[in-house]
């Protein structure tokens, strides 16, 4: 996984409420079997018309927005489906960061697995941030990981909270998969344990009949 | 004395392998149940890191949002479909992991055969790429959707990384009214507490109306859990539970029966347990629910409203509703039953077991589909096609013009060629109404499944209640 540390770009505003992941991105398109490339079908049915033209009042399809590498929204961002094709679709236009009062749980998990940073604060911050990002090409913030910072425009600086966990893999890197397996000795003992007390839990979708 | 206990915290401490970092826990995983959309690119990661699937006993796979839900025989003709679902086969060949072909009466909604089978137990953690994967919940498990990393994740070591979720407490009380079914308990409770009321938290739906529901309506309920925001919903295992699962091909026999039902009777939550929210609502208030927008919090009863935007004083909340009609060209203060319907959809993980085809049966005897409608039945699974069968209901669909297909996802989202034409208006019992869910420009109005069969035999959004 990539790396998340400092992050300087435009951020766009997105003022709605409940951005579900169809949304984000739409069902049709779930059909690829690559997690790159996706960005073309990112927030679909917004950002183009039904003829495939592009919609002007859609904010990523305007002057400085189009670099956009922040996102910030209402709340409850990326409700509904599981699809980890919206981060990747987000992540493949340049987005590394959305801000927003309230994540969805799969959505926000999804996220750090892909070294993009979501990040919650209170509404009343998030109204002022979102008045920033309708700056244009002056709506440039500072995300800084180590020091759970945003800087906004005008250079005041406004304060994230993160598991410490996650931002330690994020900062880092760090797979997942590798750091699990590190603790192959204790699944083993755990699984010997779950053998002994419940035992028709093995071998189970091997054992129809 | 130990401090009380709620099911989930019970199923959640019982599964923890070691902290992973502050705050977060590595869990262990009992059943993985995989589909052919979320799981190309897991299996490819672990290919690309020289891994293996760590317990192909505790994994089980089947395709279904891409299967043609008729003339089967002739495959798939979609390219793209057809890669997917044979990717998905190459990759259960190659890891040994066991598969429900698409030809096996076995196959259907993954949420729905993983019950259907025995597969799902109580006291288990369960896990699928699939938001939907709360419908399991319904049998007293800790089921919860994931994303295609966490995925590899589950298939590379059989454990999550997570933290552990909030308790949060849905009593429903009294006896539902004729013709109000568990899709409109759930319509009704996300209709109360939102499409954030559950964020960061596992539901449990306690009271007497969950009692007295049968486990098909639990899985409705706990299905559509995860459109309330919730992380999962859950249900207590009781007699009700244990008769469903008991017998069923992959439970537990004989001597390992008897062990797991004593164990699974100290699941159910400890008088006194902490919750750290609550929401209480009275069956006798909830009538059939349909929706009106563009999210699953947008429903009403039936007898009443589109809402005006006027109204409301939140901006963001305005512009939201303001969206919604308008992608559901719908003026505010239409009578819902005034909405007239060109498409009707009966099946998907929330409505698509055998009790729901006997609701929309019982509405479609002796009727007629209104003209101009195009209203399609699909079963959950080989299974309940099968039973259908036997019942006659697929004899009573076809008589009243309902096409009767075979198993898969269909037209819930439309992965399949089952997709809704530009802009229709669909009455559907599926359980997500966003735009563009069911095809391009698809209006989606969520409600149970006799209500919709209502909606298929009037053409317009009906009160099943005057149909008798
Ligand atoms: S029926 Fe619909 S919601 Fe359920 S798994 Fe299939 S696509 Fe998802």
């Amino acid at each position: 996984m990539e790396k998340f540390t400092q992050l300087t770009g435009v951020a766009a505003p997105l003022p709605m409420i409940n951005v579900d992941t169809d949304k984000i991105y739409p069902a049709v398109y779930l059909k690829t079997i690559k997690r790159t490339g996706l960005a073309q079908w990112l927030f679909q049915e917004i950002r183009f018309k039904p003829d495939g033209s592009e919609n002007p009042d859609f904010v990523l399809n305007q002057g400085p927005y189009r670099q956009a590498k922040i996102i910030v929204a209402g709340d409850n961002f990326g409700c509904g489906s599981s699809r980890e094709h919206a981060p990747w679709a987000l992540i493949d236009f340049g987005i590394r960061c959305v801000i927003a009062p309230s994540f969805a749980d799969i959505f926000y998990n999804n996220c750090f697995k892909n070294g993009l940073l979501p990040i919650a604060l209170p509404k009343e911050i998030i109204d002022e941030l979102m008045e920033d990002a309708k700056k244009g090409a002056n709506a440039v913030m500072t995300i800084d990981l180590e020091s759970q910072t945003i800087s906004r425009p005008d250079g005041e600086k406004v304060q994230f909270d993160i598991d410490p966990f996650r931002k330690h893999c994020l900062l880092n890197g760090l797979d997942d998969i590798g750091l699990t397996e590190q603790k192959g000795a204790d699944i083993a003992a755990y699984e010997s344990r779950a053998r002994g007390s419940k035992p028709w839990l093995f071998g189970m979708t091997q054992a129809d009949g | 004395m130990a401090e009380p206990r709620t099911l989930f915290d019970k199923v959640w401490q019982s599964h923890v392998i070691a902290p992973q970092g502050e705050g977060t826990y590595l869990i262990y995983i009992d059943l993985h149940l995989i589909h052919e959309v979320t799981t190309p690119q897991a299996f490819e990661g672990l290919k690309l890191a020289g891994r293996k699937v760590h317990r192909p006993d505790a994994t089980i796979a089947v395709a279904d949002h891409n299967i043609p839900t008729s003339n089967r025989k002739a495959g798939i003709d979609d390219p793209e479909s057809k890669l997917q679902v044979d990717t998905l086969e190459r990759n259960v060949e190659e890891f040994g992991v066991p598969y429900f072909p698409v030809d096996s009466i076995n196959q259907g909604i993954v949420h729905i055969i993983g019950p259907e089978q025995g597969l799902s137990q109580p006291g288990m953690t369960i896990v699928c790429g699939d938001s939907h994967t709360a419908t399991h919940g319904a049998l007293g498990a800790l089921a919860f959707g994931i994303g295609t990393s966490e995925v590899e994740h589950v298939l590379a070591t059989q454990t999550l990384i997570q933290a552990p979720a909030k308790n949060m407490l849905v009593e429903v009380n009294g006896t539902l009214a004729a013709g109000v079914s568990a899709k409109d308990v759930i319509l009704a409770i996300i209709g109360k507490i939102g499409t954030a009321g559950g964020t960061g938290h596992v539901i449990e739906y306690a009271g007497s109306t969950f009692r007295a529901m049968s486990m098909e309506g639990r899985m409705t309920v706990c299905n559509m859990t995860i459109e309330a925001g919730a992380r999962a919903g859950l249900v207590a295992p009781d007699e009700t539970t244990f008769a469903y699962v008991k017998g069923r091909p992959y439970a537990p026999k004989g001597a390992a029966w008897e062990q797991a039902l004593a164990y699974w009777r100290t699941l159910p939550s400890d008088p006194g347990a902490h919750y750290d929210k609550k929401a209480a609502l009275d069956a006798s208030d909830i009538a059939p629910h349909v929706s009106w927008g563009t999210n699953p919090e947008m429903v009403a009863p039936i007898t009443g409203r589109v809402p005006d935007p006027a109204e409301i004083d939140d901006p963001l909340k305005r512009a939201a509703v303001e969206r919604a009609l308008q992608y559901m060209q719908l003026a505010p203060k239409t009578p819902l039953v005034e909405i007239p319907v060109e498409r009707v959809f009966i099946g998907s993980c929330t409505n698509s077991r055998i009790e729901d085809l006997r609701a929309a049966a019982a509405i479609a005897k002796g009727r007629r589909v209104a003209d101009g409608v195009r209203a399609l039945v699909v079963p959950g699974s080989g299974l309940v096609k099968r039973q259908a069968e036997e019942e006659g209901l697929d004899r009573i669909f076809r008589a009243a013009g309902f096409e009767w297909r075979e198993p898969g996802c269909s037209n819930c989202m439309s992965m399949n060629n089952d997709r809704a034409e530009h802009g229709e208006r669909i009455a559907s019992t599926s359980n997500r109404n966003f735009e563009g869910r069911q095809g391009p420009g698809a209006k989606t109005h969520l409600m149970g499944p006799a209500m919709a069969a209502a909606a298929a035999v009037t053409g317009r959004l009906a009160d099943v209640r005057q149909l008798g």
